[in-house]
């Protein structure tokens, strides 16, 4: 680790990136995630990498891809509208079994929505997005910090499962500045026997491809894909766990959410209220095990979310709705108070 | 300790840039910190502001809600964030563009031309760290050093032969008695 030095959550990305060995970039620019894109266009002509304003988003992922196939570290950034244009491109990868990373700076929606932060594309992320059986990973930083650190995470990770990874962000951890430790630029790049690098004449070719006319063919394929995603869902589950021991209500909220909710629960220990925080650092896979072990004793749980409550419906399924679940949400590009939030753990506790 | 500091004005006022310069002198210092800009509609209707928190522990919430610090850099700040600020906290006012007075009565106030003050010395694009130097002297929490440690950090190199003037201006700041 290298001194700390204060950083946009956007640059950090955009510097993590290329220390993680990432020489290909495609975007569009989009507030509250332009940043990341204009870092790029300044360090990647200096260091040999690919910078490139593609004319759409749809163009952007669809040279991911075709980078993604020659086994290069590749990734593109949009917020919330252009991350949906993305959808089609992202299916097709997903349905080649190719790494790469997509990072998702959400703002509010539907539509074009607003410029300030959001999560409510959590359902886009987390259940598919674009058409077909498939899961990304989906990483989501809530610190400066950990928009570096969860970057090559992503990518390490895309390359291990050959599938696409995805920071899911959000305009407040985009903008703000804090003290980062940049990691060393030592990525550890994996053989991809795969890959189409050119033949030499001495194999024979290989084939990037995502359409399998034989429907026996092609469930094969989904099952083989769906053996991989167990073993993510095995392994790779991650998240912080804060005063959760003894707690009766645990919140359970990701990125900007989980700092406001931090904040809530400190205030509602002064107040003798037994709360803590589950903080998912993976929302795909979710740390369901973990929900439901403190479901045999916690009272209940809330999750904190700036959207109409998506990642609701995953805190109810871990739990199996053995304990209450209630929702304490802005949307829009709302941000909750912690006072918002203490006040729905007062409520909850009276509840129960 | 923990300082939440909302500094408010125009755009081009340097408001973003006083507030990374606090952020800087924190880091410099050790402690945990963390910047977070307006970038809204507000932003594109002129005005600026930004949420700087200095903690010796970890920061949770980056958005500051209910500032310990205001500094108004013109009247719409002051309108919109004076009901904000914490009982017991203090309001900074650049009078030079502010003629009115503070309403509340729980808070400390202090009355600065900041932009007067900044053209006198002949720096009238720095009212930012005329008002910046005002803070760093009255609030407790902030301390008087590692001044120029920080300038170095935030203003580019290519502008090197500004370092001066921002010292200048923040030293103005902090000798100026209301």
């Amino acid at each position: 680790m290298s001194e700390k030095v204060l950083m946009k959550g956007n640059e950090a990305i955009a510097e993590a990136a290329i220390r993680a060995g990432c020489r290909h970039y495609f975007g569009y620019p989009i507030t509250p995630q332009t940043e990341l894109a204009a870092y790029m266009s300044k360090r990647m002509p200096k260091i040999g990498g690919v910078f490139l304003q593609a004319e759409s988003e749809i163009a952007a992922i669809n040279m991911v891809y075709g980078v993604a196939g020659t086994g290069k570290r590749v990734m593109t950034s949009s917020s919330s509208p252009g991350v949906s244009l993305k959808q089609e491109g992202i299916s097709y990868i997903a349905g080649s079994d190719l790494p790469a990373l997509i990072v998702n700076v959400q703002r509010g929606g539907p539509g074009l929505g607003g410029i300030q932060p959001s999560q409510s594309d959590y359902f886009q992320a987390t259940k598919g997005g674009g058409h077909g059986d498939y899961h990304l990973i989906v990483l989501t930083p809530a610190s400066v910090q950990e928009m570096a650190d969860l970057t090559g995470l992503a990518f390490d990770l895309a390359d291990k499962y050959r599938m696409p990874a995805m920071l899911l962000a959000d305009g407040t951890t985009g903008q703000m500045m804090e003290p980062v430790a940049l990691p060393e630029e030592a990525p550890v790049l994996i053989d991809k026997p795969w890959a189409v690098t050119g033949t030499g004449m001495a194999r024979r070719h290989n084939i990037i491809n995502s359409l399998y006319l034989q429907p026996d063919e092609l469930e094969k394929m989904n099952f083989a894909r769906f053996e991989r995603y167990a073993e993510v869902e095995k392994n790779e589950v991650r998240y912080e766990s804060f005063l959760t021991e003894d707690a009766d209500i645990v919140i359970v909220a990701f990125g900007i959410a989980a700092r406001v909710s931090k904040n809530a629960v400190v205030a509602a220990r002064k107040e003798g209220i037994k709360a803590g925080l589950i903080r998912p650092i993976t929302v795909w896979p979710f740390p369901k095990q973990a929900l439901s072990d403190l479901a045999n004793t916690a009272k209940g749980f809330i999750s904190v979310e700036l959207s109409m409550g998506q990642m609701i419906e995953d805190v109810r399924l871990s739990i199996h709705d053995r304990k209450p679940v209630r929702l304490c949400n802005r949307a829009g590009g709302m941000i909750p108070s912690p006072d918002e939030v203490l006040a729905a753990i007062r409520k909850m506790q009276e509840e129960v | 300790m923990t300082t939440e500091i909302l500094i408010a004005g125009f755009g081009g006022q340097g408001v973003l840039f006083a507030g990374k310069f606090l952020a800087y002198k924190g880091l410099i210092e050790d402690r945990q910190v963390s910047w977070l800009p307006s970038y809204g509609p507000e932003m594109r209707g002129g005005t600026a502001n930004c949420s700087v928190i200095l903690s010796d522990d970890p920061v949770g919430s980056p958005i500051v809600s209910k500032p310990m610090i205001l500094m108004a850099m013109n009247l719409p700040s002051l309108d919109k964030y004076e009901n904000d600020v914490l009982p017991g906290g203090m309001i900074f006012v650049d009078s030079t563009l502010i003629s009115r007075k503070v309403t509340r009565t729980d808070v400390k106030v202090f009355y600065i031309p900041s932009t007067q003050l900044a053209k006198d010395i002949g720096a009238p694009t720095l009212a930012n760290m005329v008002m910046t130097g005002k803070v760093i002297r009255e609030c407790a929490d902030i301390s008087d050093q590692n001044l120029e440690a920080a300038l170095g950090k935030v203003v580019s190199a290519r502008h090197a032969d500004l370092k001066e003037i921002n010292l200048k201006a923040l030293q103005t700041g902090m000798e100026y008695a209301d």
